[in-house]
């Protein structure tokens, strides 16, 4: 049954079935829009996507090419503003904001305001946006990343979003909301948790045709492996199709 | 931490709603032209809203161009918007939270400008930046917040953090953010500035409360008995308001919800041309510096170009 796919379509199938059985879920732009929309047809019809510009519980019919364009409340519950939806994650409201970055740390902090020193980049990246906002205040914050070795770096060239910052009860030290923090880690390779004790990510799966050594050369840190290290499913047929030909069949995302 | 682009002044900007704001009802439709020239002026603190792409009042952005005020500092949640002002070298710091195209990558006028060293910028999440404008749209010097915390983007903000004296959880304390000249683009105004909008408001309710002065830009301009039939639609009241622009596809090659899709391969042939120096200055002297007024601007994108963008809305 096996059919070819990319790495991001690996990826974003992964991404989709850890949405099952959610409720609300902060959607950061990319990735996680792709996933977002590849569930609601597959997996959590009633997933509520929410958009940091305002909307709320969009179809994703078609899929948002931006976070305020109106495919991010076609259809929707509420079409809100960005103070509105913010402070829905604020007073505890959003349980997952699903994340990407440009940089990684073993916390599972995110990069995507500099590479390079911050006085003289090397690359003047975006910013926070909502990004920070997302891993501050959903309850779990679930991070999607192409797997590379300058991407999994020790540390950060910026902090932009945090993570577990530098360990255990660093975000209650510095004041974020009480037991928030990183969920999940899904790359193209395989899934991270965090150790419920040091807050590093942990290695529990593996994508298909992948060996742990492969984990390794492609991580610039040492991570812990789960010692019931589970094998992922390939992409079905019927999620690569949905994601090809439904989801984003202009290959925005996916090209 | 680094010095602030603009300081918070709660009692400066009671002072100027005293001696600046016209509670009076009076007609304030104008051109671009005449709006930009009377409103914005060099070393001004602006922002725009909502941004780049959606629903951004870019007729308006390009007539700032055109008229060039210099080292204007900038709340920088924006794509084109900001980038044209960039790119014509009329910034110089920025309250920064997102410059990007999202689906279709970085912003290659925000990379020049950075790694070059010519723009000062200090750092905000984009919660952080609606809630200070929250905070100068209440009249308090700052708004507390659980956002930002123990990052970097924290050190590189204005921001500060203290214990809060009634729950004893420390607080990032935001502070009130005033623009000298706030530019938000709205479905529909009447000539003395009520403004309705559709869709997601984005932070334009809090932005034109923070701002000094406030140009509007409308899709359309509606008969003042409308915004009476319906006065729980007015977003904006006609008090906070200096400007009124009447502008048809104002946000274009962005979108207007419901009216107008976003034109794709403008953007996508926009940022080709960004990608160098030289391609971006052949873009603005086409589009920006080549046309007179947004009317022309519409003719050289071409009827049958706005109309199939109408049609392309909401599919």
């Amino acid at each position: 049954m096996s059919e070819r796919y990319s790495a991001i379509e690996m990826l974003v199938c992964l991404s989709a079935r850890q949405m099952k059985g959610r409720s609300t879920v902060f959607i950061g732009t990319g990735m996680p829009m792709l996933a977002a929309a590849l569930a609601k047809r597959l997996y959590a019809p009633e997933l509520l996507p929410v958009f940091e510009f305002g909307g709320v519980g969009s179809t994703l019919d078609k899929l948002p090419l931006g976070v305020g364009e109106s495919r991010t409340f076609q259809r929707a519950f509420a079409a809100l503003g960005i103070c509105d939806v913010m402070e829905t994650a604020q007073r505890g409201l959003i349980h997952d904001g699903f994340l990407g970055g440009a940089q990684i740390d073993p916390y599972g902090n995110l990069n995507t305001t500099v590479i390079g020193p911050y006085s003289r980049p090397k690359a003047r990246l975006p910013g926070s946006g909502g990004g920070n906002d997302v891993g501050s205040l959903c309850w779990r914050t679930i991070i999607l990343m192409r797997h590379e070795k300058q991407r999994f770096v020790p540390k950060l060239d910026f902090l932009t979003t945090p993570g577990y910052l530098d360990g255990p009860g660093a975000r209650e030290r510095a004041g974020l909301p009480a037991e928030t923090g990183p969920h999940r880690v899904i790359t193209d390779l395989g899934v991270f948790d965090f150790e419920p004790r040091g807050k590093r990510m942990r290695l529990i799966s593996l994508n298909p045709g992948v060996r742990l050594r492969d984990v390794e050369a492609s991580t610039g840190f040492p991570f812990p492996v789960s010692r019931r290290l589970a094998r992922n499913s390939a992409p079905t047929r019927l999620e690569l199709e949905t994601l090809r030909e439904k989801v984003d069949p202009g290959r925005v995302f996916l090209a | 931490m680094p010095d602030f682009i603009q300081p918070p002044d709660p009692e400066g900007f009671r002072r100027w709603n005293r001696d600046h704001k016209d509670m009076r009802l009076r007609r304030k439709v104008m051109s671009e032209r005449e709006a930009v020239k009377r409103f914005i002026k060099s070393g001004d603190y602006l922002g725009f809203e909502l941004y780049g792409t959606v629903r951004c009042p870019l007729s308006v952005v390009r007539e700032i161009v055109r008229q060039g005020p210099r080292r204007l500092r900038l709340a920088g949640q924006g794509l084109m918007d900001v980038d044209f002002l960039l790119a014509a070298g009329l910034v110089e710091s920025m309250d920064i939270t997102y410059v990007g195209y999202e689906a279709y990558g970085l912003s290659p006028i925000l990379r020049r400008s950075v790694e070059s060293g010519s723009l000062h910028l200090t750092e905000w999440s984009n919660a952080a930046l609606a809630w200070r404008f929250k905070a100068a749209a209440m009249g308090v010097p700052f708004l507390p917040a659980r956002s930002m915390l123990g990052t970097d983007t924290f050190s590189y903000s204005n921001a500060k953090s203290i214990t809060d004296p009634f729950t004893g959880l420390k607080v990032a304390l935001l502070p009130a953010l005033t623009v000298d000249c706030g530019v938000v683009h709205v479905h529909r105004a009447d000539i003395y500035g009520n403004c309705q909008l559709d869709g997601i408001s984005g932070f334009a309710l809090e932005m034109a409360r923070a701002s000094k002065r406030l140009i509007v830009s409308a899709e359309h301009i509606i008969e003042t008995e409308e915004i009476l039939k319906r006065p729980e639609k007015t977003a904006i009241p006609f008090y906070l308001v200096d400007a009124v622009v009447h502008a048809p596809f104002g946000s274009h090659p962005g979108e207007t919800c419901y009216l107008y899709a976003r034109d794709e391969p403008h953007i996508k042939s926009y940022l080709e041309s960004a990608k160098s120096a030289q391609g971006m200055r052949q873009y603005l002297d086409r589009y920006v510096y080549g046309v007179e007024s947004h009317r022309d601007y519409l003719d050289l994108i071409g009827l049958r170009r706005l109309r199939h963008l109408v049609r392309e809305r909401g599919r």
